[in-house]
């Protein structure tokens, strides 16, 4: 019988798996990849998942992995869903000598999930500027990392910035901004430090909830063309970012009046609106192209031996350099933890150390091969958020190129930093944990 | 040879009537009980407790309830994840509230609500039938979710809408939180499951589960001869919420920790469980175990073999375990339109006559 | 005022976008009892095929569009031979968990075949604003007068073929009843091959239309959740029923959203849909324009 046979070896492989994943000759650096390949938003997990993995194969190509140590890859499936999420960590979390060193769970979902779980196992979790906002504390969250800067820290930059545009923070008086956001615990963050800025500014704040997928988001607009808000934010993803840009140029709003968080910024999201999309504005925290020394040495130590995630020509674009960028900031952690701690037989929880010594500045950033490519990041033990600046990228139509149209702003912080300790006090309250002392 | 129940003579109604009539059932029940309770937890690591075992316990209890519904009463519903969000939500607002009154206690309660408002969205199936009423429970499942999502007492005003678990305990061991203890929740589950599994059967072969398949077969032939729509389909609707809001409260409280309502409960959940009883067997408690086997465990089998077994990349392991699953799901179909349970059936059969089958 | 003529336009059209989808599901529902799951599905496998045989070969429009239906009904005759064939007379719900498994195949292999981007759809559908509308003061989307305009046709077209050809009146006879067309010589298997490929163009135009909108990427086929109140509520047996039903909830939910949605928190449309079917089927339990359902003991 087949079906037998195969349910035999089927069942002998599973058994076997624990065995197979245990040979391994030199030390190796296990990072899990969770990515979502599939899905309705493997459009956006795709890119990112290639530049996180391309920058760390480079490594290995080039310098030999860490200090000479090699990087394990093990790319995981969660199609952004959060159980398979779960089953990717504790199936990923003791893989290889080292086991898991960091995980970036790239979902709202998914952190939440492993935010809890990281100070069991203690392996840390960089949740790059996603996730849960007050991780922010590094008192209470001593796990979780999620600089350059937050959901909260960007919010704060918008209004700054529409304030600028608008001829000074006074003149928001009276003004209206309307938020189009994703009907999620992602697309919700926002809110209360808009609220407060509202409160502050004396804008009038609109909320504008658009159901997943997104698909069909034409009350949405109708209601943004009557109630005519002077700017529009959106915190969207997926699909919703594609169709409200579209359905924004279907109405005539003026693009360069509406601005997207930081995932809602991507050639995927402007495209498919054509022409249209020209001027629309963005969050963004690094430089998008792909003209940078640390690509050229992708294109020839991966590339060129065939061993690429993606497509050659789309090396640069914004998710793609977001998930380098991911990888060069843990990569840049691991090696800080192998300094602290003079070996390079690190574990997740030594990790966690370099991470919280992490000082990659400008001269490191050249050096890197990215000179100018981000802002310069320095994490502490109490802040795990790091600079919380933001830049502005703007969408060029014709060129077919996203391109940073502002400098990077400081956050309000008189806004979100009682806002942080706020949030993150109650979940110590409510989960019993004692906020722990630095330095 | 082994399994034949020749020599087993019923001299009173009560052995007659028993649960397991054949002595060799008993056994294989009991010893199904040792392995659950005695030899896995000990044998297993935490990779297979907390990512195979867990969820696969919990879809169970929930596919149970599904069962209940659709198999014994034939009234098929697509809002199974809102009613498990009521139950999470309820077991989460009581564990705030009312901490003192144990977590056990708590999921019952849970259950308790979720029945309630079970019933109450059952109500259209007085009048409304076949996939017209299924696609009137998804009413259900997207006005709950909406709700869970909106309304902030529900989530405590968290900023997010997200809900965490705040640590349990059960005996002394910690149930709920990080901190929880695999094992404890992993006898905890299985205790629940175990026990509602029972009860399920016991309800199903009694006046009532008699009542609900009547209604199955043909509702009017049912009113005929004295079963009371209205009593029959909302007490099936009110037992299998219970159920799935139990199923819900540990999904939320000991499987995930914490969650989010668009997406631990959004319309997939719905679809999933439906799909464990349709594959397992309609009218089976032990096709909703089946069912829910399949449904857990196959795709992460799948995708084991591919990435760890053969090494394929990872995405395209993701595809073709779509696709296979796709494809399994229809060949059970073709091969078994009654599912898992049936095949087991037959089975069994097989081995009364067995070594003789002529 | 001028502003809810806006939205009862906009609701209007936005609802003929959802019966392009509803309308594949009534084709197959009426011929053959199958409550095809795998429809969202067979919209995004088309569009992505088209997609496909455009950019990776070049095909200009007319051609890609050819070879799409092609592909459609290959699929479609694929369908009855694997699948269909095997689950005669099998009971709804069997029938409708196969196209579950239909629906997860065609997923999977869109994916390997043409990959998971989001990619663009441009046939030369007009885009925007309608212009003269705009400067009356009121947003019409090109795009989906387009699509209504298309939803007319492809109904003219389908009711002739119901009414005119001999597949046609085949097809009636079989959804009347399905031994009685088979004792008069009707083949259902060429039947349901017929029924699959027209449901298939349907979903292929569905894809379009959806996807010139946002991209062909996996979210197109989750546009069946949004055709579900609208078959429930126009009957799963009814043609003019999904149209006249898309209208409906089209209206009913943009209203809603507009009008109501902000004084509850927004983001109502999704229940919304479904409450008003359900309020529909409480006086019309098989939808307004469904059979009537009579039950003998």
């Amino acid at each position: 019988m087949n079906i037998a046979k195969l349910t035999r070896q089927a069942v002998l492989a599973l058994l076997a798996m624990p065995l197979l994943s245990g040979v391994a000759t030199a030390y190796e650096l296990t990072i899990p990849s969770l990515d979502y390949r599939t899905g309705p938003y493997a459009p956006n997990g795709i890119p990112f998942a290639n530049g996180y993995g391309d920058y760390l194969h480079m490594l290995n190509e080039r310098d030999g992995g860490i200090n000479g140590s090699k990087i394990n890859l093990v790319a995981c499936e969660t199609a952004y869903n959060t159980k398979r999420g779960v089953e990717c960590y504790e199936n990923t979390k003791g893989e290889g000598e080292s086991g898991a060193l960091v995980y970036q769970p790239l979902s709202t979902g998914i952190t939440y999930q492993l935010i809890p779980k990281s100070s069991v196992d203690r392996i840390p979790v960089f949740s790059m500027g996603y996730g849960r906002t007050s991780a922010a504390n590094g008192k209470v969250f001593p796990w979780v990392f999620n600089f350059p800067a937050t959901y909260w820290d960007q919010a704060t930059v918008f209004i700054r910035y529409i304030g600028e545009k608008e001829g000074g923070m006074d003149k928001l008086k009276g003004k209206k901004i309307a938020l189009v956001y994703h009907n999620s615990a992602y697309g919700k963050e926002p809110i209360r430090t808009l609220e407060k800025a509202a409160e502050q500014y004396g804008f009038e704040f609109l909320q504008l909830p658009v159901d997943h997928p997104g698909q069909e988001q034409k009350s949405t607009w109708l209601q943004v063309r009557q109630e005519r808000p002077d700017w529009v934010l959106m915190w969207g993803w997926g699909v919703m970012n594609q169709v409200a840009i579209k359905e924004a140029a279907s109405i005539r709003y003026p693009m360069d009046h509406f601005i997207g968080v930081w995932w809602s910024g991507s050639e995927n999201d402007v495209l498919p609106a054509g022409d249209a999309a020209h001027g629309y504005l963005s969050g963004a925290f690094h430089q998008p192209g792909g003209n940078f020394p640390a690509h050229d040495d992708i294109r020839k130590y991966v590339y060129d031996k065939g061993m690429g995630l993606g497509e050659r020509d789309r090396i640069g674009e914004v998710l793609y350099n977001r998930g380098l960028v991911a990888a060069m900031w843990t990569s840049e952690a691991i090696r800080k933890a192998m300094e602290i701690h003079k070996t390079n037989k690190i574990k997740g929880v030594h990790v966690r150390d370099g991470f919280e010594a992490l000082d990659v500045d400008e001269a490191r950033l050249t050096e890197l091969g990215l000179p100018g490519f981000t802002i310069p990041v320095k994490i502490t033990c109490e802040n795990h958020e790091g600079p919380g600046k933001v830049a502005l990228q703007q969408w060029d139509a014709k060129a077919q190129k996203w391109s940073l149209v502002s400098g990077f702003y400081e956050p309000l912080r008189d806004i979100t930093a009682p806002l942080i300790a706020e949030d993150s006090a109650q979940y110590a309250k409510e989960n019993g944990v004692v906020p722990r002392i630095c330095g | 040879m082994i399994y034949r129940e020749t020599g087993q003579f019923k001299s009173s109604y009560e052995s007659d009537q028993a649960l397991f009539p054949i002595k060799q059932d008993r056994y294989v029940i009991l010893g199904v009980l040792i392995v659950t309770f005695g030899v896995v937890p000990g044998l297993l690591n935490e990779y297979w407790l907390n990512a195979i075992l867990l969820p696969f316990l919990i879809y169970a209890l929930a596919a149970l309830g599904l069962n209940i519904l659709t198999g014994y009463c034939g009234q098929v519903s697509l809002g199974t994840g809102g009613f498990m969000a009521v139950g999470a939500f309820s077991v989460y607002k009581l564990m705030i509230a009312f901490p003192e009154l144990g977590f056990i206690p708590l999921v019952l309660l849970s259950g308790v609500i979720t029945a309630a408002v079970g019933a109450l969205f059952g109500l259209p199936s007085l009048r409304i039938k076949g996939f017209y009423l299924a696609v009137a429970t998804l009413a259900a499942q997207f006005f709950l979710i909406w709700l869970f999502n909106k309304v902030g007492w529900f989530f405590n005003y968290n900023a997010s809408g997200m809900i965490n678990s705040p640590p349990m305990t059960v005996f002394g061991v910690i149930i709920t939180g990080p901190e929880g203890d695999m094992t404890g929740k992993y006898y905890l589950v299985a205790t629940f499951v175990a026990l509602f599994a029972l009860v399920a059967k016991n309800l199903a072969r009694g006046r009532i589960g008699r009542n609900w398949m009547a209604i199955r077969d043909m509702d009017i032939a049912a009113e005929l001869i004295g079963v009371r729509p209205l009593i029959a389909k909302l007490s099936a609707f009110a037992v299998s919420s219970f159920y799935i809001g139990m199923a819900g409260a540990l999904y939320f409280a000991v499987w995930l920790g914490s969650a989010e309502p668009t997406e631990a409960f959004d319309i997939n959940q719905s679809f999933l469980v439906l799909f464990m009883i349709i594959i397992g067997g309609l009218g089976s408690v032990l096709g909703s175990f089946l069912g829910a086997g399949f449904m857990v465990l196959m795709p992460i089998l799948l995708k084991n073999i591919m990435v760890d077994g053969f090494g394929t990349d990872a995405a395209l392991a993701a595809h073709i375990e779509i696709i296979t699953v796709g494809v399994l799901i229809i060949g059970f179909l073709i091969v078994e339109p009654h599912g898992l349970a049936r095949l087991w059936r037959i089975a069994k059969e097989k081995m009364r006559l067995w070594p003789f089958p002529h | 005022m001028m502003f809810f003529i806006e939205v009862t336009l906009s609701g209007l059209m936005a609802g003929v976008m959802y019966s392009l989808v509803a309308l594949g599901f009534v084709l197959i529902f009426k011929a053959s009892g199958i409550f095809n799951f795998a429809q969202g599905v067979m919209a995004l496998f088309a569009a992505l095929t088209l997609v496909g045989l455009m950019e990776k070969f070049n095909f200009p429009v007319w051609l890609a569009i050819i070879g799409t239906i092609v592909v459609m009904i290959a699929l479609a005759w694929l369908i009855e031979r694997v699948m269909l064939r095997h689950l005669v007379n099998q009971e709804p719900i069997i029938l409708f968990m196969a196209t579950i498994g239909l629906a997860y195949v065609l997923e999977g292999a869109g994916d390997i075949l043409w990959g998971s981007d989001v990619k663009l759809l441009d046939i030369g559908i007009p885009q925007g604003a309608w212009g003269w509308l705009w400067d009356q003061g009121i947003y019409v989307e090109k795009l989906e007068l387009f699509a209504a305009g298309t939803a007319a046709i492809l109904v003219i077209f389908l009711a002739v073929f119901f009414q005119k050809t001999r597949v046609g009146r085949a097809l009636r006879a079989v959804a009347d009843d399905h031994q009685a067309a088979l004792s008069v010589g009707i083949s259902l298997n060429t039947i349901w091959v017929v029924v699959w490929s027209v449901s298939g163009i349907v979903a292929l135009v569905a894809g379009i239309m959806w996807g010139s909108k946002s991209g062909v990427q996996f979210s197109l086929s989750l546009i069946a959740l949004k055709a579900l109140p609208v078959l429930i509520l126009g009957g799963f047996t009814s043609v003019p029923g999904a149209i006249v039903g898309g209208m409906i909830i089209g209206v009913g939910e943009k209203l809603a959203e507009v009008y109501f949605g902000p004084m509850v928190g927004g983001a109502i449309e999704n229940w919304f849909a479904y409450m008003l079917a359900l309020a529909f089927l409480l006086f019309r339990p098989q939808g307004l324009f469904g059979d009537k359902i009579i039950e003998r003991v």
